[in-house]
């Protein structure tokens, strides 16, 4: 009952927030204390790394589905990266907003449905979870942002997801109705069995929901707009925890469903991940907009975990554990660092910008160390995970790792022309009005680079927490 | 005692941390006391455990195991450190050199505004070395692999409000990363083929290969490609010359006592694979002598103090990668020695000139210097000395060491060598004639300033010299006593096979090829008082050649910065804009239309998503049942 409180409370909370209909209230100290409480319980779940603390009601009886929910490593992963980050989220927020409650309620109820896909143990469930956690983004982006195209754009993205979903609904509909149970272990036991024409269609309609998640080359044009169009905490939202259910879904349900249809495709999907790691990163390069280069960044970052995914390893599965919540840290904290560049000087071009390190020393040092943490310098977050997920890619071809590797250099080469575009050379009149962190602002950035330095010191919390569960994925 | 080992890299890391934090809170005094301690306690230590552990890991390496740092299933990563004798040499030089580098920057920097912020990072790029050295495995060998690309990126670019330095700063980082993808891709085929990432495993594995196994000899490369990023060899040497842009100390820092030194450390660690690949170490040979003479060629006409000081580090490392691809590990590590004395000595002795030209790096307008600096000239010249590899000098034995494993194996490569090291001579001692001797050829103002260094900066000098002098004796040809170095470090790698007429006879002519580049250096920069011409001046091709380059900054921003950026802009405008998204916008232009006719249905009501929704999948629901 303790994972279905976690889960369901959050969207009480949202829901009581967002009904109460009082603008005058301090929604955003409400909502950060609620979250705050949400994350010191969510702790509660590492206390083993286990399966535990199932949920499993009868929902809809005549089609067999269960309301059951289910929390081995991976999925504690995920739910402390979310319960960790929604804070941050929230704090980053401005608290003078018009319908501050209504936003700060539908981050809350956002949260339950990333909590319910990361722990849904049915498949109709981790489909409704999946459609609950769009809803409120939607909303989000669409009425939060600043953006004159924000209606055109967030429609797109929006019809873009819902598209992709419904074929993730027949393939779930399908492997449902005929394993005549929606659970997990069911949806497995048949999945394996079928044979791989089925697998192969199945394949593609999960997949295809999941690739444009997260997204994968070339289904992620709605992505860049998106991101720069988004409120900053809008695009946390999107890049910190949402992308990762795509990530999570291809770990959870498909490769274990339809191996043979994942062999069957893999090369393909590899090679796809890989273009788009080596497209994402070039088109990096060439950006003026910070907020636009880093939303291409997270291509790039994620078409890696997906290649690590897809080839299959248990480095390549570990890789992409360590690498979805060291991302989500570095993309959630980079998107603060350009929300204070542009709310402080009222620009993210790069051009306009320069000399702020020696305006702002504080954050010229935090930047620099998200900046590491991207670029996966060793000792920093980012690094382990990325050696796991070229050391999978490696193992599946050699010429791939030649062309997955270039992020290396190319990630550099884009983080490093960014940084030093904004932080050095000589101050210009733009960046004089760029002041140094206050200490509220200090205080939400300075955890997450020190998180940055942490896990790249001493990640074994995480792959202890986590190799259980990947060792059970694999045997499935 | 042992575990004292592990304080070594801690303790640069921990004054790094202090001087990172206490920055503008301390006082210049509190930050050089404790940057300067943190590494003087390394250096005592490792000094320690060298005198009383040295006959133990003799036979073994002594290894520490602080945590497990990647650890599942089979894969093993170990945070572990390892003293040998190899490690142990390295961890001298480093703190040693380090430490005389530290205690000159506090008289040298002692008028910036960010003393802090320097001694920080000169902590941390102490730190990433040492970790490079005492690795127990290829990872964390990567760790420092990849610090002190960092490190030399944060400390080139140092001045940061120039926006020339940051493009230097870049260059160094991005173009180490080359080869750290190299280096990367090695790891991954080390791991693939030998099971593990530790060392002692990986070689013990290794042994049962046969010689020119074709997987070796791909490793390999790939390691070497790695080195050639961070010890600046063909075709990823232009970095470094670029990275005199950081502080003077800075440029000690990187050519002498650590980075540069990381590729030829890398190799003679992994000496049991290279032994193995007979095609790399060919490979690493030829691209070791064509990087010194075609970095001494360039050196010969630059009137930039620090440049030709940079292209002769380049010119040096090739000689020790010559080394290495001969197969003369203990020679290239002598080398490095003795290289890491006299080069230091030489950028800080620079660094000293430069600080009595009120900033001014053109020996142009230098000359004379001598009376103005007598202990800066006198520790100069010793360094001139001993990289010209003059008898009794320590760069002599190093260097001739390993011209002579040139002439028994390859004469072809001995003659460019020993025509390198008579480039060298000359242009060092250019540098000397031009800046020490004669008038001086700048400003009255200028000259009024002129003045000796502080003791801190003539300190180190002093003791560098010294070292510079004597070290050679560790490494005495065999005609003349016992290499004490070979007998320590005890690596397998080829031997040498002249006779002592013939290692003399070999002496003999590189003294003479030495002599003769001084002589026509003095001939022309003292006898004959010629100034190299103003930039402006038009010059011979073959001149010019030299002076710009040969234009391998310009060749690579045609073929490969240029077309990177004509890529990247084709990719955005052509492919992203108008290729996917415009495919992607038409098909779901059907969507987006009739999106366009329920508007007013839509805009903020969230019912109509979930009465969509749940339309659909009824009528999925009917579809499928209909299966």
């Amino acid at each position: 009952m303790f994972l279905l409180a976690l889960v369901v409370l959050p969207l009480v909370a949202g829901l009581l927030l967002a009904g109460s209909g009082n603008n005058n209230l301090p929604s955003q100290k409400i909502a950060l204390g609620f979250s705050i409480a949400i994350f010191v319980a969510s702790l509660g779940l590492l206390c083993n790394s286990g399966l535990d603390q199932s949920v499993n009601l009868n929902w809809i009886p005549a089609l067999n589905i269960k309301f059951s929910l289910a929390a081995d490593g991976l999925s504690k992963l995920m739910i402390v990266l979310t319960t960790l980050l929604v804070p941050f989220i929230i704090a980053t927020g401005n608290s003078q907003n018009k319908n501050n409650h209504v936003l700060y309620g539908l981050i809350l109820m956002m949260q339950t449905g990333l909590l319910g896909v990361f722990t849904a143990s049915d498949g109709f469930v981790f489909y409704v979870f999946w459609e609950l956690a769009l809803i409120p983004i939607y909303f989000i982006t669409a009425f939060w942002s600043r953006d004159e195209n924000r209606i055109n754009i967030t429609l797109k993205f929006f019809i873009y997801t819902i598209f992709g979903s419904l074929f993730m609904l027949v393939a779930i509909l399908y492997l449902g109705l005929k394993a005549n149970s929606f659970s997990i272990e069911a949806i497995y036991a048949l999945g394996t069995s079928l044979p791989l024409a089925t697998q192969s269609w199945l394949f593609w309609c999960l997949f295809i929901a999941f690739a444009i998640k997260m997204p994968i080359f070339p289904f992620h044009t709605w992505q860049p707009n998106t991101y720069v169009a988004s409120s900053t905490q809008g695009t946390m939202l999107l890049s910190g925890i949402m992308l990762k259910m795509g990530i999570y879904g291809c770990m959870r349900w498909l490769l274990p469903v339809v191996p043979m249809g994942v062999k069957e495709w893999q090369t393909l999907v590899m090679i796809l991940c890989v273009i788009g790691i080596v497209y994402a990163s070039f088109i990096a390069i060439v950006q003026t907009d910070i907020k636009r280069m880093t939303a291409y960044s997270s291509i790039a970052h994620v078409g890696l975990i997906a290649a690590g995914i897809f080839a299959q390893t248990p480095e390549g599965a570990m890789g992409a554990s360590l690498q979805m919540f060291a991302h989500g840290i570095n993309v959630v904290a980079l998107f603060y660092i350009i929300a204070l560049i542009a709310r402080k000087t009222n620009t993210r071009t790069m051009a306009e910008l320069g000399g702020i390190a020696h305006q702002a020393p504080k954050f010229a040092t935090l930047f620099m160390i998200v900046m590491l943490g991207t670029i996966a310098l060793p000792l920093t977050n980012g690094f382990v995970g990325e050696f796991l997920l070229l050391s999978a890619v490696f193992n599946f071809s050699g010429v791939l790792l030649a062309f997955a590797g270039l992020t290396i250099i190319l990630g550099a080469i884009y983080m490093i022309n960014a940084y030093r575009a904004v932080m050095y050379g000589e101050l210009t009149e733009v960046s004089k009005k760029f002041t140094d962190l206050t200490t509220g602002e200090f205080y939400v950035l300075a955890p997450l680079a020190a998180l940055v330095i942490v896990f790249g010191v001493y990640p074994a919390p995480i792959i202890n927490l986590v190799e259980p569960a990947l060792k059970a994925l694999a045997g499935v | 005692m042992t575990n004292l080992l592990i304080l070594i890299p801690l303790l640069p890391l921990l004054g790094f941390v202090i001087n990172g934090l206490g920055n503008k809170k301390l006082s210049n005094g509190i930050i050089s006391t404790v940057a300067s301690g943190a590494i003087f306690g390394s250096f005592a230590i490792s000094v320690v455990l060298f005198f009383s552990l040295k006959h133990s890991f003799e036979q073994a390496p002594i290894v520490v195991h602080l945590f497990d740092w990647i650890s599942f299933g089979n894969f093993y990563v170990p945070m572990s450190f390892q003293l040998d004798a190899l490690s142990a040499l390295m961890l001298l030089i480093i703190t040693g050199v380090g430490f005389l580098i530290h205690i000159f920057s506090a008289g040298y920097m002692s008028h910036e505004a960010d003393f802090a912020r320097y001694f920080a990072y000169l902590n941390l790029f102490c730190f990433s070395m040492l970790m490079l050295v005492l690795a127990n495995n290829f990872v964390v060998m990567f760790i420092g692999w990849e610090g002190v690309g960092l490190c030399s990126y944060l400390l080139i670019g140092f001045w940061f409000t120039n926006k020339e330095y940051t493009a230097a700063a870049r260059k160094a980082f991005v173009m180490n990363r080359i080869g750290d993808l190299a280096f990367i891709a090695a790891l991954f085929m080390i791991y693939q083929n030998f099971g593990s990432f530790e060392y002692e495993q990986v070689f013990k594995v290794a042994r049962t290969f046969s010689a020119d196994n074709h997987t070796i000899t791909i490793i390999t490369v790939l390691m070497f490609i790695g080195a050639t990023g961070k010890s600046a060899q063909i075709p990823l040497y232009t970095w470094l010359p670029d990275a005199m842009a950081g502080p003077t100390p800075v440029s000690a820092l990187i050519h002498a006592a650590t980075m540069v030194t990381a590729g030829i450390f890398m190799i003679v660690r992994s000496h049991v694979l290279f032994n193995l690949a007979p095609w790399t170490m060919d490979l690493i040979a030829v691209v070791g002598v064509l990087t010194a003479v075609i970095a001494a060629a360039i050196a010969i006409t630059q009137n930039d103090i620090k440049k030709v000081l940079a292209y002769s580090t380049v010119s040096q490392l090739g000689f020790m990668f010559l080394a290495l691809g001969l197969g003369a590990y203990t020679a290239a590590m002598f080398h490095v020695m003795t290289h890491a004395f006299f080069k230091a000595l030489l950028f800080l002795g620079s660094g000293s000139v430069i600080h009595a030209c009120s900033g001014n790096q053109d020996i142009r307008t230098m000359g004379g210097l001598k009376k103005h600096m007598p202990i800066t000239h006198a520790t100069f010249l010793v360094g001139c000395l001993a990289i010209a590899g003059i008898p009794l000098f320590s760069g002599f034995f190093s260097k001739d060491e390993i011209l002579a494993f040139a002439f028994d194996q390859q004469p072809v490569l001995w003659i460019i060598a020993a025509i390198t090291a008579g480039l060298t001579a000359f242009y060092m001692f250019r540098l000397y004639f031009l800046t020490f001797r004669g008038t001086f050829r700048g400003t009255h103002d200028q000259e009024h300033h002129l003045h000796e260094s502080p003791a801190s900066m003539t300190m180190p000098l002093v003791i560098l010299a010294v070292l510079a002098t004597f070290a050679g004796f560790l490494g005495l040809p065999h005609v003349f006593g016992h290499h004490i170095l070979e007998h320590f470090l005890n690596v397998s790698g080829n031997v040498l096979n002249l006779s002592h007429t013939a290692e003399i006879a070999l002496m003999i002519v590189s003294v003479a090829i030495a002599a003769f580049g001084i002589l026509i250096a003095h001939y022309l920069y003292v006898k004959r008082n010629l100034v190299p011409a103003s930039d402006a001046t038009p010059k011979a091709m073959l001149y010019s050649l030299s002076q710009n380059k040969f234009y391998v900054d310009e060749l690579y921003d045609t073929i490969i910065i240029k077309p990177l950026h004509f890529i990247s802009k084709i990719l955005y405008s052509g492919i992203e804009l108008l290729g996917i998204d415009a495919l992607v916008n038409g098909t779901g232009s059907f969507a987006i239309g009739s999106g366009n006719t329920l508007k007013h249905l839509q805009y903020g009501k969230t019912s109509f998503y979930l009465f969509a929704m749940i339309v659909f999948i009824i009528v999925i629901l009917f579809s499928v049942f209909n299966f």
